[in-house]
């Protein structure tokens, strides 16, 4: 188990390495990362004094290293629109991102998981093709236009809630339902073929024939056995928990990262941009790492084999 | 004696495992030791159970794979390491005849197509020629010249053996390595593919290693016979010598499994587990299932070495170093 | 003899069950209909569209569609600069169309190739290519293309290219798990035993066998690659004027949502209705090709 957990770290940790190099390169091949960072108005002495702060006179593999201290250090380098530091722009609009990403992701659970399992439990029901239909509807039509949709509707149409701001609680209900909806589509979905491949398992038709009821199976052994492809999804859903929502975000005008991050490209503040990238990363590593060790928790064989080299 | 085709000396390979959940990669030799050669035009028949190590002894002497330890020379020079463009051209003189036919074409190409494939990478005859070889190889398998219009799946198992058969002539190679080529086939087609080999071997005067689990698919075709177990060479003689008066305890067990009509033999049956190659006992690795084992046994390995009558055996008690038991009739 | 039950195999073989949709097929064909009638529309914009997409009618400006009480002469209405939103529609399916297009068959090909090599070289070149399927998992795509795009700015060339980079991880993984496999025992280790090089065991043998999986997954990726191409040109970070593509018409007709909605709902509708069909395709295709692809 620890061979195992260390294998996963060490994952983690190249991933981030990787993460952190793209940046850097990236950030020298656009030009000047100095000026980049600094802003084009930035004084020159402030520009010279950042460039030795990061030690832009070094060698490259220099440069390399310092970067990585320079992040581990949180010194992200400052926005060019207001001179803030980017990375307490960023932390100012994480709580307003999560007020949307945290209650959409229990709405997806809420609805998405006991409909995926609903549907697979009642096969080729009236109900199971609405919700399949449904689903793939959900998956097909992007965010934005099921947000515009919405506000169409409920903010245009019947003057029930606003179409954007974030003064209330109310001001919330459409980009959450927004984001709730398409993801719930895509867990029900998700949800169904991992449970219709457990039921489909010879040890499913074993527990029946030993004489357990059918909730019994169902509850001791399908729904265990399909909850492990399912966390696969659910990780991937937490890890964008500060990503998810650039779109929604943009729609609603609901001031998060995403509309940070929009803005930030938009005007090609990149120190901000280099924030965001990296939180986004970080936040998806560790979501991925968890998986990892729920995986090796849940399903004791994965933790020798190599989970994801054959499983194309 | 003119120098071998062929001359394998002292392989070994080693593969790395891992035990159970928690343990730690262990290295097994499935190959351990082993040296054989190959005279031009004669058949080497390699005998054993599965896991003895007897397919990997023949992909180690086509080079298919760098042995760990030891080395193969074809036509007297060493073997080139796999994929350069020297290990590339020798193809053209050594060639396999799989197990699974169906899995060794590609089903995605016709059957003359894959037959003059070996043609167009080693740039042999000129395109048209090709063809006409193609037609001749299909001739000479028994395929009919249609055949060649064909897909894999649209053939029957021993027909496919004989395209893969045309395949690995098409170049007139000097070394045929024949992995268990008759065991995936239906027992009535077995015959056909082994007559087809013993004709094809006359006729164009090939070297053959012809590998099986069956000692009497292995006899009608070798000129010698080398039995296999855990990884080496137990004996290696004459394929009537080797069937008829069995040296070492293993091949007097494995031919004593082979009926004989008309022929009352006790057959002999082995005790204890099959062997497994993560798990070799110390000294002669037989000694476990042996019923002629000695104390020696247990201890001290025995060498593969010529007996008076030129017989090569590696046992302790077949070349008289050792007391034979006297055993309690069961 | 007559009273014996008829053999079954022949009736399962005629009606394999459906594994995964219970749609039937004909909302397949009605998506098979929908894409040939949009690619019809992208290859022939040129001949079709009833104005340039940038010409402006200034005293027709948000006219409504015929539908909502407009005229026929701007069938589907015009913007707020009086420009057709029939022929902006027709123009956007082609660069939306041409951009999903190509950029899919950049990320099968970068995937494929960097799959093979994996599968070829092993060791440490396969290492490599993990890492960086790693890597490509621990960003959402829209984030990096966004990343991208403000590190470099913004050229078309440069979107199709980052939006290439969209599944390229999947195709990776299928290209090294099938070439593996028939490297091992298969048919490409027979014919690397022939003497054949690698350009051959690849391209010839080893990529006829996988294509159909490969299509497979292309199928799946596309409608995601328009979802993404159209969310990034919604944002105004795609497609720049004077190009028009589905989703920029959307994020620009966004602001008249209230006075012109109809200049947001063709396109919006278009959208929806191509990337379900392709998906519909793409399912019914891995049903029918691939069960063992998910």
């Amino acid at each position: 188990m620890v061979r195992f957990l260390l294998s996963r770290l060490l994952r983690a940790a190249v991933t981030i390495v990787l993460v952190v190099t793209f940046a850097f390169v990236v950030l020298r091949l656009s030009g000047d990362p100095a000026q980049i960072i600094m802003g084009a108005d930035a004084p020159p002495e402030a520009v010279d004094a950042f460039r030795t702060a990061w030690g832009l006179d070094q060698p490259v593999w220099v440069q390399y290293f310092h970067y990585f201290g320079a992040i581990a250090s949180g010194d992200l380098g400052r926005s060019m629109r207001d001179g803030r530091e980017a990375i307490v722009l960023v932390a100012e609009r994480i709580p307003a991102t999560l007020a949307l990403t945290v209650p959409a992701l229990l709405i997806k659970l809420l609805l998405g998981i006991p409909a995926g399992i609903y549907a697979a439990l009642h096969r080729n029901s009236a109900v199971d093709r609405a919700l399949m239909v449904a689903a793939v509807a959900g998956f097909t039509v992007p965010s934005f236009v099921l947000g515009l949709l919405l506000v169409l509707v409920f903010a245009v149409q019947l003057g029930w809630l606003p179409s954007g701001g974030q003064e209330s609680w109310r001001h919330a209900i459409l980009p959450v339902a927004t984001l709730g909806i398409g993801g719930a589509a895509v867990l029900a979905r998700f949800t169904r073929s991992a449970m219709l491949e457990v039921l489909g398992q010879p040890y499913i038709r074993t527990a029946s024939a030993k004489g357990l009821t059918w909730r019994a199976v169902v509850w001791s052994h399908a729904l265990p056995n399909a909850a492990i492809p399912t966390v696969t999804i659910v990780g991937f859903m937490v890890g964008s928990l500060i990503a998810g929502a650039v779109v929604v975000e943009s729609v609603f005008s609901w001031p998060g990262v995403g509309r940070l991050m929009v803005v930030a490209v938009a005007n090609r503040d990149l120190a901000v941009v280099q924030c965001i990238l990296l939180l986004v990363a970080a936040t998806m590593v560790v979501a991925n790492l968890t998986v990892d060790v729920l995986y090796g928790v849940l399903d004791p064989r994965l933790r020798t084999g190599i989970r994801r080299a054959g499983a194309g | 004696m003119s120098a071998p085709l062929l001359e394998a000396e002292g392989l070994v390979r080693r593969y790395a495992m891992r035990r159970g959940l928690f343990g730690r990669g262990v290295e097994i030799a499935a190959v351990d030791g082993v040296s054989l050669r190959i005279e031009a035009g004669r058949t080497l028949g390699l005998v054993g159970e599965s896991g003895c190590g007897k397919s990997t002894t023949g992909r180690l002497v086509l080079g298919l794979e760098r042995p760990d330890a030891g080395s193969v020379r074809f036509e007297g020079r060493p073997m080139p390491p796999p994929g350069t463009a020297e290990w590339r051209r020798l193809r053209a003189r050594m060639q396999m005849v799989f197990q699974d036919p169906l899995g060794a074409l590609d089903r995605r190409l016709p059957i003359g197509e894959q037959i003059r494939e070996p043609l167009d990478i080693h740039g042999l005859l000129d395109p048209a020629a090709r063809q006409a070889r193609v037609f001749d190889l299909l001739h000479a398998v028994g395929l009919r010249e249609d055949h060649a219009a064909r897909y894999p799946h649209e053939l029957s198992g021993g027909q496919r053996q004989r395209a893969v058969l045309a395949r690995a002539l098409a170049t007139g190679p000097s070394l045929l390595v024949a992995d268990e080529p008759i065991s995936a086939l239906d027992v009535s087609i077995q015959a056909q593919v082994m007559n087809l080999l013993a004709d094809i071997q006359a006729r164009f005067g090939i070297a053959m290693l012809f590998i099986s689990h069956d000692l009497r698919a292995v006899r009608q075709l070798s000129h010698r016979i080398a039995v296999m177990y855990l990884g080496r060479i137990v004996e290696e003689g004459e394929p009537d010598a080797v069937l008829h008066d069995p040296a070492h305890p293993y091949a007097r067990a494995l031919v004593s499994a082979i009926p004989h009509p008309g022929r009352a033999v006790r057959r002999i049956l082995l005790p204890g587990d099959p062997p497994n190659p993560a798990d070799r006992p110390p000294g002669c690795a037989f000694h476990p299932r042996c019923p002629a084992a000695v104390a020696r046994c247990r201890a001290e390995s025995p060498a593969l070495k010529p007996r008076a009558d030129g017989r090569l055996v590696a046992c302790h008690v077949a070349q008289g170093e050792a007391e034979a038991p006297i055993r309690q009739a069961a | 003899m007559p009273e014996a039950p008829l053999p079954r195999p022949a009736l399962a073989a005629a009606a394999p069950p459906r594994r995964e949709r219970a749609l039937p097929p004909p909302l397949v064909l009605a998506g098979a209909v929908w894409l040939v009638l949009m690619l019809l529309v992208a290859l022939l914009a040129d001949a079709i569209s009833p104005y340039a997409h940038t010409a402006l009618d200034l005293r027709n400006r948000l006219s409504p569609p015929v539908f909502l009480g407009g005229s026929w002469l701007h069938p589907l209405g015009t913007d707020e600069l009086g420009r057709d939103v029939l022929a902006r529609l027709i123009y956007s399916i082609r660069t939306s169309l041409l951009i999903a297009f190509g950029a899919t068959v950049i990320g099968a090909v970068l995937g494929t190739v960097l799959g093979f090599l994996a599968a070829h070289f092993r060791g440490a070149v396969e290492h490599a290519v993990l890492a960086l399927v790693d890597f490509s998992a621990s960003i959402p795509m829209l984030v990096f293309a966004l990343a991208v795009l403000a590190f470099f700015g913004n050229s078309m060339v440069l979107f199709v290219c980052l939006l290439g980079l969209h599944a390229w991880e999947r195709y990776a993984r299928i290209a090294r798990g099938l070439a593996i496999a028939a490297s091992a025992q298969g048919y490409a280790f027979a014919v690397r035993q022939l003497g054949a090089g690698p350009w051959r065991v690849y391209l010839r043998h080893v990529l006829p066998n996988i294509a159909s999986t490969l299509i497979v997954s292309m199928t799946l990726a596309f409608p995601e690659i328009i979802l993404l191409e159209s969310g990034l040109s919604f944002l105004g970070l795609g497609v720049q004027p004077p190009e028009t593509s589905l989703g920029s018409m959307v994020g620009y007709g966004r602001e008249y949502l209230t006075r012109a909605p109809w200049i947001l709902l063709s396109p919006a509708v278009v959208i929806v209705l191509t990337t379900l069909s392709v998906s519909l395709l793409g399912d019914w295709l891995r049903d029918r090709l691939d069960p063992t692809l998910r």
